[in-house]
């Protein structure tokens, strides 16, 4: 009998007990909440970090005085003296390299003026700090600059400019843009949903509507299931094995009169991008044909369409909002992914935008890499405005595809 | 009545004859051709893996020097100078991903039952696309994020026992992003069980804490379960994280305040390097592949036979 008052608690010791597992349920609650809890602070790290490097002051000392190169106020130089200022101060070899990359006569004054404070000033940043060291302790900031670099000037400075999205990259930090690696993630993902967006949807509506189910079926489904899964290095490497060196001669394009260059081009990287996202578009286009209301086919094969004309006519309008956000969500994948870009071979120094689908490339996320594993402050800062670059450019994609998605869900 | 199905004699001036066969229509038929093509080529993709991977292993293999004892027993990897041991490698792997589960499993499960039991569906909707960013994240910014602000954290905890490159800045925040995929998958596996068993556990007097611990999680355990095994996977797989913060040189062992390379790593590094075609190190790096997909695919065919096997049917 005791026993069973142990268990069952009866009268005031049941309301104690009671309170005590009201207690316990309190905090369990809290426990739970807390993991969000501490999810969200890490994001907000995250993304506090990243804004914290990119503004803030830098103490910079320029190597050679502007005034050993001309008399003329540095905000009143034409196009044309610059170039007759680079001309006499660089070596032939750098001039003429410069100007076989862009004639000089046709590049913009902000180009040049950039190229003279680059190579012949030498603007050269000694320090930086972050942002909130910037804003809410700038005394200490003085102080410090003054101390340890009293040569040098302070500038509050925003790394993120429109400059910095119209710059092609350069071994300097602080004139180096991010423009060559827009350009190249832009080619790249063209490329990517160019190829795996026919196939993907192609893939999804066999296996929904002409597939029998049988064996192969199911071999095909549980092997695009486990393709969704492998990491994205091993893409990168059948990308290496296939693209690059077995079709040289077509990814290179060779095979179309192009010689200067070899397998590891804007093509290759595109193609292993497109084999990457496949299984994801797959597996979205089929959620969204899955969706369609068997009524719908019934009713055409019930007026007498054949089976293409119901998935042409009935099927596809009806899916095309979910594959639409199946494909945003690919492209957004295709941007973030680094890891099969290197193995493929990003090119790690190139000033000049992709011009075809046979150039050498780089990448928005390669670039924040090579600048993040650089160990001068400089590049961590420039590799912050990168990030931002890259977060707001995936924010907006991700945005338009949920708003898609609402738009146009239908209730059937 | 007549049996109008039967194909009736042909009376040359008023009748049709019906062939009741399908008609041949050459457009349909290559449209389903073309489809099954597109079907079919996932196949290729894995097949393409398999042999591309394999072939160059097999060159690897093949080198006199190199023996599957060597490869699972030295405890250090230099292909150039004759050593090949893959448990430098996979020491890395494996200590990251643990830690990175030790971080991810405790705090996505227990985000999964608060999103799943207690919030409200305003607070849902705050809480999920939350979630849903920093799935979004791309992985090196996560990378970015471990070097210049995790260590320079933990470097002020524990001062000079830690170097710079480290696994386990690494692994935390692998753990961050593995996060809001077990998350996601529980939340998922949580939600399909069904209202019946809550409410039965309520009318017997328990709290929602004890539903949820004692009733729900085990109902929902394949799926939780799968949803574990598909982040280890993830975490296994990973690169960017962990060629940032983690180190750039194999080094044999488990304690994560040490720098070391994991297999991806390694990959990444020898890869951006200048690397020619039918050298040791190129052979080398898809022996290296091979494993991490061998391993990756047997882990996601574990997790769906543990959802196939041990999923719960209420009908």
């Amino acid at each position: 009998m005791s026993e069973y008052n142990e268990h069952y608690p009866q009268g005031s010791a049941f309301y104690s007990a009671l309170r005590k597992r009201y207690l316990t349920a309190t905090i369990w609650q809290a426990l739970f909440f807390s993991a969000l809890l501490i999810a969200i602070i890490s994001l907000s790290a995250l993304l506090y970090n990243v804004v914290d490097s990119g503004f803030g002051y830098v103490a910079y000392e320029y190597k050679n005085d502007p005034a050993e190169f001309t008399s003329i106020p540095l905000d009143e130089l034409t196009n044309e003296d610059l170039v007759i200022i680079l001309k006499e101060n660089l070596s032939s070899g750098a001039y003429n390299k410069l100007d076989n990359e862009k004639k000089m006569e046709t590049r913009s004054q902000a180009d040049l003026y950039v190229l003279f404070l680059e190579r012949l000033v030498q603007y050269d940043t000694k320090t930086t700090w972050s942002m909130t060291d910037s804003l809410f302790r700038s005394a200490n900031v003085r102080a410090e600059a003054a101390e340890k670099y009293p040569d040098a000037e302070l500038e509050f400075r925003s790394w993120l400019t429109p400059q910095f999205l119209n710059t092609p990259m350069s071994s300097k930090a602080e004139f180096a843009g991010v423009r060559t690696a827009v350009f190249g993630s832009l080619w790249l993902v063209g490329i990517a949903i160019l190829f795996a967006l026919p196939v993907g949807v192609g893939a999804a509506i066999y296996l929904q509507e002409y597939a029998p189910k049988n064996w192969l079926t199911n071999i095909i489904q549980t092997n695009i299931n486990n393709l969704a899964g492998v990491p994205s290095i091993v893409y990168g490497m059948l990308g290496l094995a296939v693209f690059v060196r077995t079709f040289e001669a077509l990814t290179s394009g060779a095979a179309f009169g192009v010689t200067d260059s070899n397998g590891r081009t804007v093509l290759s990287a595109g193609l292993t991008m497109g084999i990457l996202v496949l299984p994801l578009i797959i597996i979205n286009a089929q959620e969204a044909v899955k969706a369609v209301p068997d009524s719908l086919r019934q009713a055409a094969f019930g007026v007498g369409a054949t089976r293409w004309q119901t998935v042409w006519s009935h099927v596809l309008p009806n899916a095309l909002p979910g594959i639409l956000t199946g494909s945003i969500l690919a492209i957004s994948r295709a941007l973030g992914e680094t890891a099969p870009l290197i193995v493929v071979g990003a090119s790690t120094f190139i000033t000049i935008d992709p011009a075809g689908p046979f150039s050498k490339f780089t990448a928005l996320p390669i670039q924040v890499y090579q600048w993040t594993t650089r160990p001068q402050a400089e590049f961590h800062s420039i590799a912050a405005s990168a990030i931002i670059v890259l977060l707001v450019l995936l924010l907006s994609l991700n945005a338009t595809a949920i708003l898609l998605r609402n738009r146009f869900q239908r209730k059937w | 009545m007549e049996d109008t199905l039967k194909p009736r004699v042909a009376d040359a001036q008023n009748f049709r004859q019906y062939d009741l066969k399908k008609k041949f229509r050459i457009g349909e038929n290559l449209i389903q051709g073309i489809l099954f093509v597109t079907g079919i080529l996932s196949i290729f993709i894995t097949i393409a893996i398999v042999y591309e991977l394999g072939k160059e292993a097999m060159l690897f293999f093949a080198l006199p020097d190199v023996t599957l004892v060597k490869f699972f027993t030295m405890t250090r990897w230099q292909p150039g100078i004759g050593e090949y041991g893959i448990v430098a490698l996979v020491s890395a792997t494996l200590t990251t991903s643990a830690i990175a589960i030790v971080i991810a499993l405790p705090l996505g499960l227990a985000s999964a039952i608060y999103l799943s039991e207690y919030a409200s569906p305003k607070a849902r909707g705050v809480l999920k696309p939350i979630l849903e960013i920093l799935a979004g994240i791309p992985t090196v910014v996560y990378g970015y994020f471990a070097l210049l602000f995790v260590t320079p954290i933990l470097k002020s905890i524990f001062g000079d026992g830690i170097q710079v490159y480290n696994m386990l800045s690494a692994g935390l925040v692998m753990g961050i992003m593995v996060l809001p995929l077990i998350a996601s998958m529980s939340e998922d596996a949580l939600s399909a069980v069904p209202r019946a068993l809550r409410e039965g556990a309520y009318a017997m007097g328990a709290t929602k804490v004890e539903t949820s611990l004692q009733v729900v999680v085990p109902a929902a355990l394949s799926g939780i379960g799968a949803a574990v095994i598909v982040g280890i996977s993830r975490a296994v797989g990973e690169t960017m994280i962990v060629a940032v913060a983690a180190g750039a040189g194999p080094n044999f062992s488990f304690n994560p305040l040490e720098a070391a390379e994991t297999m991806t790593g390694h990959i990444a590094r020898i890869s951006g390097g200048d690397l020619s075609y039918n050298t040791i190190d190129y052979t080398s790096l898809f022996a290296i592949a091979l494993m991490l997909f061998l391993v990756t695919l047997v882990l996601n065919l574990i997790s769906q036979r543990v959802v196939n096997r041990f999923r719960e049917r209420y009908e």
